[in-house]
């Protein structure tokens, strides 16, 4: 009886003790498994990334559709290569939609925002997203507008 | 004069350097047996002893610190107006340091000086000696089952640890201090990262369950068969123990968070 008692217990706490890992992983850490099975990748080449980094977001009209999946320096069009992972569910973008690196609130983090364009084909999987802009460094703003004033 | 001195750096270093090889002695030969399933009921109440016992003190101290560091938080961070910042602050503090740390400490004192306790008592009581002669390998019986009983048991009491300080904070910040709840979680959400942090913690209360639960065993079997080398022995559990979780915890977090 004593013996059957601390095997429940001990099974009690290994399983609250998985029950914690979970709330960890899903409510506190927002992890979810099988996300990046249904996606396709864009393409989209920026002067300047300013802070973007990757597993930043991908947004339309401020909805996350995607993340960043990569970053890197492109040797042939000598500016940064960035490559969005897009929920598969978004499947109508038009091909002259327009990629523009921005920043949630005045200090927030940046994220990629994409505006539609009007043509009727849609973007599919690994092309590329040519209308770009590029992220705003506060830095040069600043530097620009003292050179015009003095 | 000179000779005398020497002596004793000698004499000491001697004697750290064999306790140590003592200590890797009882741990190797805790570890390196044939597995054997008629351990598992031992392991079993281990796991009562050292875990089940030891929920409500981890449990109460988590909701305690969880609490304050809500407090603690809310104070500073309303003054620059950013208190929505407050769930990640207290959900990234507690997966990545206190959770582990705090757990630890609590662990080697509530579990490890219990079990340097109980094995320096059997040494004494010549338990122990009487096992070898009725041909009960205490390593097998006594030591192995509370080695793998406090390892499995620190990593899961650490992150009932963290959870119930993120619980704790939740209710502070939201329910009494006002905080936008939606804020609090998808803030707390957006900036934990599974792999980055909640395993990297994980790791550091794997390392600690380890070094823990070893110091423990380690000081009651090696403990002086009196009552003065008894509460010798549980003393340096938890000044040893206590120290190592702490000097680990900065080179663990130098190891794994790359700068």
């Amino acid at each position: 009886m004593q013996s059957l008692k601390i095997e429940v217990l001990v099974g009690v706490f290994l399983l609250l003790s998985l029950l914690c890992l979970g709330f960890l992983a899903v409510k506190v850490s927002g992890f979810s498994l099988g996300k990046s099975n249904d996606r396709y990748l864009l393409y989209a080449h920026f002067e300047q990334v300013g802070g973007l980094t990757v597993r930043s977001k991908v947004a339309i009209s401020g909805v996350e559709i995607g993340q960043v999946l990569a970053i890197e320096y492109d040797q042939k069009t000598m500016n940064a290569k960035v490559t969005l992972e897009i929920d598969s569910s978004i499947s109508s973008m038009p091909i002259d939609s327009t990629a523009s690196i921005l920043t949630e609130g005045l200090l927030g983090s940046k994220y990629i925002s994409i505006s539609l364009g009007a043509e009727d084909q849609a973007l599919s999987g690994g092309d590329e997203i040519f209308d770009t802009q590029s992220a705003v460094i506060l830095e040069e703003l600043i530097g620009k507008f003292l050179i015009e004033q003095f | 004069m000179l000779i005398h001195a020497l002596k004793q750096i000698g004499r000491l270093s001697l004697e750290i350097l064999s306790s140590m090889g003592r200590a890797l002695r009882l741990l190797s030969s805790a570890l390196i047996r044939r597995p054997d399933h008629r351990n598992i009921p031992l392991v079993i109440r281990q796991i009562y002893q050292l875990g089940v016992l030891s929920i409500l003190i981890i449990v109460c101290s988590g909701f305690a610190i969880g609490a304050v560091l809500a407090l603690q938080g809310y104070t500073q961070l309303v003054r620059v107006g950013s208190e929505s910042a407050l769930g990640l602050g207290v959900a990234l503090v507690l997966v990545m340091e206190i959770g582990p740390v705090v757990s630890a400490l609590l662990f080697a004192g509530r579990a490890g000086s219990a079990v340097t306790a109980e094995i320096g008592l059997m040494k004494a009581t010549e338990q122990l000696a009487s096992m070898e002669m009725i041909g009960v390998d205490p390593i097998t019986r006594i030591i192995a089952p509370r080695f793998w009983g406090g390892f499995i048991v620190l990593p899961l009491l650490a992150l009932m640890f963290s959870v119930v300080g993120i619980w704790a904070g939740s209710l502070v910040a939201v329910d009494w201090l006002g905080v936008y709840s939606g804020s609090f979680w998808s803030v707390m959400e957006q900036g934990v990262n599974f792999f980055d942090h909640v395993i990297k913690g994980i790791i550091k209360s794997i390392v600690f369950g380890f070094v823990v639960i070893w110091i423990s065993l380690y000081q009651g079997y090696d403990s002086l068969p009196t009552s003065e080398g008894l509460s010798t022995a549980t003393t340096n559990t938890v000044v040893f123990s206590s120290v190592w979780i702490l000097v680990l915890d900065f080179f663990l977090t130098l190891m794994m968070f790359e700068l």
